[in-house]
């Protein structure tokens, strides 16, 4: 399992923001993603009704996920290939493991899996004697630093070049140390030619799917570099870790999918390789993988269903939330100290570990409300997140600072003539006390906000006193 | 109970789904059996000639490079030239395909085939695409004998060959052909849409192309005399 210390949010962003090769590799984050994702936007004028497609397809699937489900594993049967159910993640464990067993298999390849980080599974391998190679050059990156993603597409986006030089140099040691390795391109080449090994010897490749198709028993990956493709193709098996809520209805549902995954996460038009698995070899093909299994997942996904929860189900993890985020801007993806971080993270971690472990994440924001306003199935985040607010009010899980702070803000609110005066007078001391500088660099019982922003300090009136001087 | 039994009934329950199994079943029967196809985009509704146009321009966007051909007795030739112009060898490997198999080898004789899977060894892959579609730049290639799924990937540079009259506006054009061919709900083991070469942008987002997949895309489009 990987390691939860979404508990220790706040120490974890203290931390990333001391971290001098995180921020460097985080200012590159706004730039990227945001100017090709606005690009590829307004280069298709239906990109915004197709939002509203993806969601109401999303939605139907949903409300129907146990039947979509049962077709789904009918039609992969009938291609010869295998559905596995799992509740858990230690289930979910345990089929790889006897799939790999059943085979003899001492190394697998592995696409790019959020699944697989969520179930533990690199770790468990290992322990079990079996060998996990991960190919996506990111995920490539961090197995050999030991580390976990921070980025659910980019997992390799809070490391640098030089920190990948020295990564290759300490782990490639059969190559010539004076090699010069100061392109770019080298760094891709060396992986390439190491990991083309890996893909040709390996026993058992394992991906993700980014999406299931019921009228089919279809699974699907989406990539840009092809390794998820040499990793299904070449070993004895196929295993595919899927969500339940990956499930999709028909091909057309599907394409309607595809055209906002791309653009929302990397803004291509569509990504490199989008690839249709369906069952194993058949009996006149020259290759491809001899078993085909799919591991579906639950882990609490399905007690999602019907709670104020429901609609994060809808996320196709293309992670145009985090990359419009200020707040994973500024701490970046560990810090959320599980598997999915930015907005998506912040709803979805508490789900599926609980909020007493996940509690602060829902906190993590600042309530910009880009998130939702760029999320292409329009999850509305912002309003999740603050569901996650007061359940974790309601169970008195807040230091006591922030009960308080709201305790109090609820006897003034409850009470308006006391409220305008209580505010007025807030108001004017802190104006009094800001003006100098226009912001606040520390505020009592504010220590959370402003250790890492300003604070701004109020221009003038209360909200209340300006409407009321509006409506005259 | 079985976690398949577990998952199943945790999700009819959340869903509140007792009452209603017949209405369900109905919706979910009605979208199977005709699905609706939702939004395709203005931009791949054209003249077939402007698709073609459209398929070219898309994939070149993309770092393909793209030739066109007046008919098939000019693609070994044009595949030839290519092979040359990149100093690459003139080598190539393929399925069984049949409309490849029938092309004018011998007016390059120079050019060595060899028929069958790639194993890592070849430098080039040449395959023929079930379809192109217009919207994206996308070849879509069918696993099989004809085009193994290797010769995809393995080669550090892949050349597809695709008919202009194959060349569709947008993905659900791309389907119905698909459900034609093979009937529905059935697919080839694996339909691979490709647009543009390997690339990955993993170390500090610049873009890098030859990832593990070809570094170089080539796509002859051939006109049907
Ligand atoms: S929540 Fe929306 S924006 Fe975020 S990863 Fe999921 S689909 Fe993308």
């Amino acid at each position: 399992m990987v390691e939860i210390t979404s508990p220790r949010f706040k120490a974890n962003a203290r931390e990333a923001l001391a971290d001098k090769d995180l921020q460097r590799a985080l200012t590159k984050v706004p730039s990227g993603f945001i100017a090709k994702r606005a690009k590829a936007r307004e280069k298709l004028p239906e990109f915004d009704a197709l939002r509203d497609r993806a969601r109401d397809i999303k939605n139907h699937t949903l409300a129907h996920l146990d039947l979509y489900l049962e077709r789904f594993e009918a039609k992969v049967k009938e291609n010869g290939g295998h559905v596995h159910w799992a509740a858990d993640a230690a289930e979910a464990r345990e089929i790889v493991l006897k799939i790999c067993r059943d085979l003899d298999a001492r190394t697998v390849t592995k696409g790019k899996t959020m699944i697989s980080e969520e179930i533990g599974l690199n770790d468990y391998l290992e322990e079990q004697g079996i060998e996990p190679v991960e190919t996506d050059l990111g995920e490539y990156i961090i197995q050999l630093r030991k580390e976990h993603p921070s980025h659910i597409i980019a997992p390799a986006i809070h490391v640098n070049r030089d920190q990948v030089e020295a990564d290759f140099r300490r782990v490639h040691g059969h190559l010539p140390q004076d090699r010069d390795l100061t392109a770019p391109e080298t760094l891709l080449g060396e992986a390439r030619g190491i990991l083309r090994d890996r893909f040709l010897k390996a026993d058992v490749g394992i991906t993700g799917a980014n999406f299931l198709v019921a009228e089919t028993g279809t699974s699907i990956i989406v990539t840009n570099e092809g390794n998820g493709d040499l990793t299904q193709t070449l070993p004895k098996a196929h295993v595919v870790l899927a969500s339940i809520e990956k499930i999709t209805p028909t091909l057309q549902d599907v394409s309607q999918n595809l055209r906002v995954l791309a653009r929302s996460a990397t803004g291509q038009d569509m990504s490199v390789y989008t690839t249709f698995s369906t069952g194993p070899r058949r009996a006149d093909d020259p290759d491809g993988p001899g078993e085909y299994h799919v591991v579906l997942l639950d882990n609490g996904r399905s007690s999602m269903l019907g709670s104020e929860f429901e609609e994060m189900l809808r996320c196709i993890r293309c992670g145009a939330c985090m990359n419009h985020c200020p707040v994973y801007h500024t701490v970046g993806g560990h810090a959320y100290g599980w598997v999915y971080p930015g907005p998506m993270g912040a709803v979805l971690t508490p789900s599926l570990i609980g909020v007493d472990k996940a509690g602060h994440l829902p906190n993590a924001s600042t309530f910009c409300g880009r998130c939702e306003e760029v999320c292409p199935m329009r999850i509305p985040l912002p309003k999740m997140m603050r569901h996650w607010r007061e359940r974790e009010f309601e169970r008195h899980l807040q230091p006591a600072t922030q009960r308080w702070g709201i305790k109090g803000w609820a006897f003034f609110a409850r009470r308006p003539a006391l409220y305008r005066a209580a505010s007025g007078i807030a108001m004017r001391l802190l104006g009094a006390m800001g003006r100098k500088r226009g912001r606040f660099a520390s505020l009592p019982l504010a220590g959370g906000w402003t250790s890492h922003r300003d604070f701004p300090s109020p221009q003038g009136k209360t909200f209340q006193q300006q409407w009321a001087e509006r409506k005259r | 109970m079985s976690a398949r039994d577990t998952i199943l009934a945790t999700i009819r329950r959340s869903l509140k789904a007792e009452g209603d199994e017949a209405g369900r079943r109905q919706a979910v029967e009605a979208r199977l059996a005709a699905p609706p196809s939702g939004i395709v985009p203005k931009r791949g509704q054209l003249p077939h000639e402007e698709q073609v146009a459209l398929f070219a321009e898309m994939a070149t966007a993309v770092d393909a490079t793209v030739e066109r051909v007046a008919g098939p007795g000019q693609v070994t030739q044009a595949l030839s030239r290519f092979l040359r112009e990149r100093n690459l060898p003139q080598a190539v490997v393929r399925g069984t395909d049949p409309y490849l198999a029938g092309l004018d080898w011998e007016s390059v004789p120079h050019l060595r085939t060899k028929t069958g899977i790639a194993d890592g060894s070849e430098e080039v892959g040449l395959s023929h695409a079930f379809a192109g579609v217009a919207e994206s730049g996308t070849a879509v290639l069918l696993s099989g004998p004809e085009n193994p799924t290797t010769v995809n990937f393995l080669p550090e540079t892949h050349v597809i060959v695709v008919e202009a009259r194959d060349i569709v506006g947008d993905y659900e054009a791309m389907w119905s052909r698909l459900r034609d061919r093979f009937g529905r709900g059935t697919m080839p083991r694996t339909v691979n849409m490709v647009t543009g070469p390997s690339r990955s942008a993993d170390i500090e987002q610049t873009l890098l192309l030859g990832a593990h997949g070809p570094r170089r895309l080539h796509l002859i489009v051939v006109d049907t005399p």
